[in-house]
């Protein structure tokens, strides 16, 4: 049964003529499990659709339904715990917080849970843990590498155990050694039963994915 | 980890910024309270002076009579064989509910007596309250005993009376004692004895004609103690010197107002600098805000980490502002207060409401920012980045 069903997206921005349409009626289904990659040249639409898949941007018109919940008939609140709950997000340029801790940033997500603060730094470190950064946690992100920065920002994405990862561009920054460290890390990730969803502009990257889906002109023009 | 630690490692993090809003807030409370603590000590003060300017209550028997006297011309028709208050009833005057903010009472007894060819009024008075009665008096000489006299400046000239002199009045022999310097006031054309004395000589022992009560400080309304007095003595009339308490009472309110308003002022500007400050932090925190939604925040975490950053500079505001407030009151207070007098006590009350009112203008001044802060969208904020 399909995790994730997209119907007919559209995003358009703008009135009258000076409409612009980012997303032209995509539609798919994704199944629990599955690696995506989402690939297309720059404009085509790729950030926009997974920023309606992140709950973060609203269709003019559509529906999107994860794990049976019609993420956009859900109140912006309501869609605020629905991020929290379902999804971990992963970007381009890592986001991390500069004044907090690199186990802090990894908290962030179980700032606003309620738990123990023991079992948020035990949930912490066993992300840390799993990206192999626990003995860096007392550091700031000013005195960790690029590929460090992407470890915490991923253990950050998986500390409150989503089903669904989203990550835009997540080796942009990159260089090449460090870009399949990260790779292999998404694909253990995804052995451990992670939906993932992937931005990327790399060929390389999109090898990852079970499954590619080509976004151009605001359109799905392929999906194996 | 949670919203409070987030908070305080932004705090640490912006020192500068943080700074900035503290000292904003603590210039402006600051000055509130060193304003209000400088009122305060200068009311104290004054009022303590003012009472030194003498009665302002007078207490006369009751009569149906009318004076026809008027700046000190008679027009005859004055009769000083009226009722009169026994010295038993005025000591009740001691039991009114604001008879601690009694400075002096001072019975008068006055009887016309023959000096030489010439009728003199005579007051009988209670030398040691007039002091406080008449701090204006300056004697030529000294105090009188049981057998002496002072005469006003005019009595003196007019009998050709000096200190030393003896008077025969009504077969009794009174020494003057001393000469009162001019006082522009009716003081100038009497002789004064010992209460007793002139009791006995008018043969009114335990009876006075009148009493002056010095009365003032910021919390004893002249109208109600005139009321208390009544009273107690019901066949007394009871009346406050209107125009020495209203203008007392009128100069302290003005001063009291235009602090008021200059506090205010200094306020609206501290709430200004908070605004401006904060305004500028959550467009500066656009990408973190962004990231705190995107991860599941909801719209109320981001304005409680707005709001407690303000209450935490605003509270620390409070507290440093109203130390720094009252040291100031202190270092003014010994320029402002003639004898260096005023004091500046420590005013748990103002303490609290100091604390309360940062508290108050930071929160408020932070509705805004906190409220765009909330509103921002994760999508946009992110975009932004």
């Amino acid at each position: 049964m399909s995790y994730i069903v997209a119907e007919e997206l559209i995003k358009q921005y703008g009135k009258g003529h000076a409409t612009v349409t980012a997303v032209a009626g995509i539609s798919f289904h994704i199944n629990e499990g599955d690696f995506i990659g989402i690939m297309g040249e720059s404009g085509a639409g790729k950030s926009t659709l997974l920023g309606m898949m992140g709950a973060m941007n609203a269709p003019t018109s559509g529906r999107l339904v994860v794990d049976d919940i019609d993420v956009y008939r859900l109140g912006q609140e309501q869609r605020a715990d629905f991020r929290r709950e379902f999804l971990g997000f992963i970007f381009q340029s890592f986001h991390l917080i500069p004044y907090l801790s690199v186990i802090e940033n990894v908290m962030l997500p179980l700032a606003v849970v309620k738990a123990s603060k023991k079992q948020k730094w035990a949930m912490a470190e066993e992300a840390l843990d799993q990206v192999g950064l626990l003995d860096k946690a007392r550091r700031l992100p000013g005195q960790i590498s690029g590929g460090e920065s992407e470890r915490v920002a991923i253990a950050r994405s998986i500390v409150n155990e989503p089903p669904v990862l989203l990550a835009d561009e997540p080796t942009g920054n990159l260089d090449t050694k460090t870009t399949k460290e990260i790779m292999e890390l998404l694909r253990q990730l995804n052995k451990e039963g992670m939906t993932i969803v992937m931005v990327t502009h790399s060929p390389d990257c999109a090898k990852y994915a079970q499954r590619i889906m080509k976004v151009s002109d605001g359109k799905l023009v392929g999906d194996n | 980890m949670n919203l409070k630690s987030i908070t305080f490692r932004n705090l640490l993090r912006r020192k500068g910024k943080a700074a900035f809003v503290l000292a904003g807030l603590v210039i402006g409370v600051s000055t509130v309270v060193g304003i209000i603590s400088f009122v305060e000590a200068m009311t104290n003060d004054i009022n303590h002076k003012l009472e030194k300017y003498g009665a302002n209550i007078l207490i006369v028997p009751k009569t149906e009579n009318l004076t026809l006297t008027y700046g000190g011309l008679s027009l005859g028709g004055v009769s000083f064989e009226m009722e009169e208050i026994r010295e038993a009833e005025l000591a009740r005057v001691s039991s009114i509910k604001n008879a601690r903010n009694i400075a002096a009472l001072g019975p008068l007894v006055l009887g016309v007596v023959k000096v030489d060819s010439h009728k003199v009024l005579m007051a009988g008075v209670d030398f040691e309250v007039s002091e406080i009665l008449k701090p204006w008096w300056k004697i030529q000489g000294a105090l009188p005993d049981h057998n002496g006299l002072i005469l006003g400046a005019e009595t003196a000239r007019i009998l050709n009376l000096k200190v030393g002199d003896r008077v025969n009045i009504k077969h009794k022999e009174l020494i003057v004692s001393g000469v009162l310097q001019p006082t522009g006031s009716q003081d100038d054309q009497l002789v004064f004895a010992n209460l007793a004395t002139a009791q006995s000589i008018f043969n009114k022992s335990g009876r006075v004609s009148m009493a002056e009560v010095a009365a003032l400080c910021k919390d004893c309304p002249i109208d109600e103690m005139v009321k208390q007095i009544s009273e107690v003595i019901p066949g007394g009339k009871v009346m406050a010197i209107q125009q020495v308490v209203k203008g007392r009472m009128e100069t302290l309110e003005h001063f009291k107002k235009f602090s008021y308003g200059i506090s205010g002022v200094i306020l609206l500007i501290g709430s200004m600098v908070v605004l401006v400050t904060m305004m500028g932090s959550v467009r500066e925190r656009t990408d973190e805000i962004g990231i705190f939604r995107a991860i599941g925040f909801r719209k109320r975490h981001i304005m409680k980490i707005v709001f407690l950053e303000a209450g935490i500079v605003s509270g620390l505001a409070g507290i440093i502002g109203y130390f720094m407030g009252l040291g100031s009151s202190k270092i003014a207070i010994t320029f402002f207060s003639e004898n260096h007098s005023g004091q500046v006590p420590l005013n748990f009350e103002l303490a609290i409401g100091a604390f309360g009112i940062a508290l108050l203008v930071g929160l408020l001044s932070s509705a805004y920012p906190a409220f765009m802060a909330s509103r921002l969208d994760p999508n946009d904020a992110l975009r932004a980045l």
